[in-house]
């Protein structure tokens, strides 16, 4: 590829924000048919450096130079006239509509229904997309929603397609044949810039590498020859510190005990739990996997009493039903939950941390006598959680909105496991959190553990539930399978039991045992 | 040079102080550009409106009579608002309130005793979150929206009070006014003061101003309240319950109005009369914003609304200014402090920006 200018080039590359440099001196180059990876952990810079290069941000400083030539990119339109695509992480589609609506409201000109019907087949069968562009969205996977994006940037035949973060709603099927679209679209002369802090797919999938680390490129790699450890130190600028597991841990008697609960999702688009059974014994940790939007969110309502079931004893927490129980009366049973959104659900911004604790603390801690909130010991309590966790903060009074989300994970972790629960239910554990803060809370959720907890952790994170879990169970359009012990358990079966197909594998199993 | 607006990291705490006052401000002198343009004395318009009430000791007494009932209905709006609950109807809940009362002093006529009073209060507080409950139960039950409901409750409870005056509750010694009996000595407010109109619901405002305000900050319902407002799905998973809440304020906000209407009757008033609904309901909601929805800050804003009343009366006497005046004045404050809010989150800049800002 020598003597030919490459596809992008940026240098220089700097973008401020109100008290924070997003991008300092960025410089990087992606060769024609290249898949060149841009890794770095969440805050690293990544997506301010994405929306730059499609124009929804204008940098400060620096060139972007396009097949060699010096470029202005004033917005998406002008980026998608140069032959730039970009698929976001969330996708803007309207539910209500056809797949080949929502593709042609989202062309800049105008286009025959006839002719875009046409191109929309053509570009279906050239990459094997299996997608009917006569379907309503809201019928659709989230991985054939992807697809919809996909095809939308390659109406045009980009030179240059932006993936963001895109493995993160897929099974590991679907993530292959991701990749098999992006590798024929790269033999094709199409560059890919493929943005992930996933390394292992960053690894089978890219050639080059460009590893940001606080807005700067710190490194740029080979990902073939890299290991996965090397790459992670380099991008969170640190020795990689190993979960420590307990050695041969009993399992002792159940703690939570689900029998057989179905509960209606919220209109329009929640998901009803259907016939949902599961134990928790103590010292466990029972993962459960799969793709975003398959009931998880009820799963963690129902158990944190958020949802209530429809019988008590749907519901068993260390013996005494809880199903007709709501959050508060839970807790004082030894539930305690963390749901997946940080902010506005498992901690509100504007509150300050004491505040916070006073949330979900005041039930089993007594934070509140006769009426009246005691905010000394609410303050106290919040100093601990900040001390043993090490949550960076100014203190108890800071808002929780200023916290940075690793930092306010830990915090919200840390208030839940100080509490001693004897049954823990977290969802997404370690979602946008940085790696140091994430292998903090995986050791919390391990030694609250070995302490004789119970601990369910939801995650479509498959990495992490394998190595924290004993157990693993996969919810799949509300339903779960059957429970399994993790060492038992292949990739490719909890892939198979994610995108749905239930019936023959986990029977098969059920009948083994 | 142009002007713009630049984002604020954190919205400003300064600004949030600063506001209302600029925004009485500006409607001070939008005001005296408006009247002067209609041809009055624009600047002693104003003088009259917002200064001489301030600066003239004989009409303090009437700025504490006026704002008393402002501030009561305000605080109970604020619990409301706080939680995002938008009860608009406290006109209607401030006439119930008061019409309950009145059933008990019609009921009591010929009785003395000081339980009387009392009695009043309670059946005021009473009425007050009987008529909240009704947008409460449509809220919690069907979801219909308690703007709605509140608001359309203001009008029924206003003909309820024309019909009770025309008919059953009419002053039989009366020479057929529609008004009721006047009521007793047992059944008024006593003065706080001699030979003053101050009467006992005024430190009592001053009060229930203080109470709500450690309400607010030092309870859990405070806590519940303002968690409810800015982030529900984290009061559902810390374990309130999000129709108790709608509940709490409703019959919080009903009940202050119905007590606030009961001092009313029970005070200046000394009976029940058609005209007794002006507007004391609706100019809360400013009073309310104006003083941020804090307890301490609805007690001065209180106090700025009735100095626009008693100005208000001032200057159509002294300037010749009409009797709608007063309404713009108090409509122009609100429009003005949701005009400059905006300071609170954004920053005004002015000459180009240091760094370009592009956007899409």
């Amino acid at each position: 590829m020598n003597g030919v200018a490459p596809r992008l080039a940026l240098s220089g590359v700097t973008k401020r924000f109100p008290g924070v440099v997003a991008n300092r001196d960025v410089a990087f180059e992606v060769q024609p048919g290249e898949i060149h990876a841009l890794l770095g952990e969440n805050g690293a810079g990544k997506s301010t450096l994405v929306k730059i290069i499609y124009g929804v941000l204008a940098a400060d400083e620096g060139e972007v130079l396009w097949d060699g030539a010096p470029v202005r990119i004033a917005n998406p339109k002008a980026a998608r006239r140069l032959g730039i695509g970009m698929v976001f992480q969330h996708f803007s589609l309207f539910d209500a509509l056809t797949v080949l609506e929502n593709i042609a409201l989202g062309m800049d000109e105008a286009m025959g229904r006839a002719e875009l019907s046409a191109r929309v087949d053509e570009i279906l069968e050239t990459y094997h997309l299996p997608l009917d562009p006569m379907r309503e969205v809201h019928t659709l996977s989230v991985g054939e929603r992807q697809r919809i994006e996909i095809v939308r940037s390659l109406i045009r035949t980009p030179k240059l397609l932006i993936m963001d973060e895109p493995t993160s709603v897929l099974t590991p099927q679907e993530v292959e044949r991701l990749f098999e679209i992006l590798r024929q679209l790269a033999s094709e002369g199409c560059s890919i810039l493929y943005i992930s802090h996933k390394l292992h797919e960053i690894q089978a999938l890219c050639e080059r590498a460009t590893i940001l680390r606080g807005g700067e490129v710190v490194a740029e790699c080979d990902p073939k020859i890299e290991t996965a450890k090397s790459m992670a130190e380099l991008m969170i600028g640190a020795d990689l510190k190993e979960v420590e597991r307990r050695a041969g841990n009993e399992a002792g008697e159940a703690r939570m005990t689900v029998r057989g609960l179905s509960l209606p999702g919220e209109p329009p688009f929640g998901v009803d739990l259907d016939e949902v059974s599961l134990t928790v014994r103590a010292g466990e940790i029972l993962g459960i996997a799969g793709v975003a939007g398959n009931g998880q969110n009820e799963l963690l309502a129902a158990l944190s009493g958020e949802s209530l079931a429809a019988k008590a004893a749907m519901i068993r927490i260390d013996g005494t039903d809880a199903g007709r129980l709501g959050p508060g009366a839970r807790r004082r049973l030894g539930l305690a939950a963390v749901p997946e959104e940080r902010n506005g659900h498992g901690a509100v911004p504007e509150f300050s941390l004491a505040d916070n604790a006073v949330l979900t603390a005041r039930h089993r801690l007594g934070l509140v006598a006769a009426g009246f909130v005691k905010f000394a010991e609410a303050r106290a309590y919040t100093e601990r959680v900040i001390r043993d966790f090490s949550v960076r903060t100014t203190g108890p009074g800071a808002s929780a909105g200023s916290l940075s989300g690793g930092n306010l994970q830990k915090f919200i972790m840390g208030r839940e496991i100080l509490q001693a629960p004897s049954v823990l239910v977290v969802s997404q554990p370690t979602w946008g959190v940085d790696a140091g803060a994430a292998a903090q809370i995986h050791q919390a959720l391990v030694d609250l553990a070995a302490g004789g907890a119970a601990i369910v952790v939801i995650s479509q994170d498959l990495d992490e539930l394998l190595s924290l879990a004993d157990n693993l169970a996969v919810i799949n359009e509300g339903r779960l399978s059957a429970i399994r012990p993790v060492a038992e358990t292949s990739i490719e079966e909890i892939g198979l039991l994610m995108g749905g197909v239930h019936g023959e594998v986990v029977e098969a199993q059920g009948d083994a045992r | 040079m142009r002007a713009r607006l630049e984002a604020r990291r954190e919205p400003s705490r300064a600004m949030r102080l600063a506001t209302p006052p600029l925004a009485v401000l500006l409607t001070m002198v939008a005001g005296a550009v408006v009247f002067q343009i209609m041809g009055f004395d624009g600047p002693a318009a104003i003088h009259q409106i917002f200064i001489v009430p301030v600066i003239d000791p004989s009409h303090w007494p009437d700025l504490g009579v006026k704002a008393a009932p402002l501030i009561i209905i305000a605080v109970g709006l604020a619990i409301g608002f706080r939680a995002n609950v938008w009860n608009i109807g406290a006109e209607g809940q401030y006439v119930f309130g008061a019409l309950a009362a009145t059933g008990v002093a019609l009921a009591t006529w010929e009785m003395e005793g000081v339980w009387i009073l009392p009695a009043m209060c309670l059946a005021g507080l009473a009425g007050g979150m009987l008529y909240a409950a009704v947008p409460a139960f449509l809220k919690t039950r069907v979801g219909v929206n308690e703007i709605l409901t509140s608001l359309m409750l203001t009008y029924v409870a206003i003909q309820l009070l024309y019909y009770l005056m025309r008919g059953p509750w009419k002053d039989p010694e009366g020479f057929n006014f529609p008004q009721s009996r006047l009521f007793t000595d047992w059944q008024t407010l006593p003065m706080v003061m001699e030979d003053s109109y101050i009467h006992l619901g005024v430190p009592i405002s001053v009060l229930i101003a203080l109470a709500v305000w450690i309400v607010m900050g030092r309870t859990i319902v405070g806590f519940e309240v303002r968690l409810a407002g800015l982030a529900p799905a984290a009061a559902r998973h810390g374990g309130f319950n999000a129709k108790r809440t709608v509940w709490l304020c409703l019959l919080a906000g009903g009940g202050l109005a119905g007590l606030a209407g009961t001092f009313e009757a029970a005070g200046p008033y000394g009976q029940m009369v058609p005209q007794f609904p002006v507007g004391y309901g609706f100019t809360a909601i400013i009073v309310a914003f104006l003083g941020r929805l804090h307890a301490l800050g609805i007690i001065l804003a209180g106090l700025v609304l009735a100095v626009s009343y008693v100005g208000g009366e001032l200057a159509q006497t002294a300037a010749g200014l009409p009797h709608a005046a007063t309404g713009m004045f108090q409509a122009m404050m609100l429009f003005f402090l949701l005009a400059v809010d905006i300071l609170v989150r954004y920053r005004l800049r002015f000459g180009r920006p240091a760094a370009a800002e592009g956007s899409a």
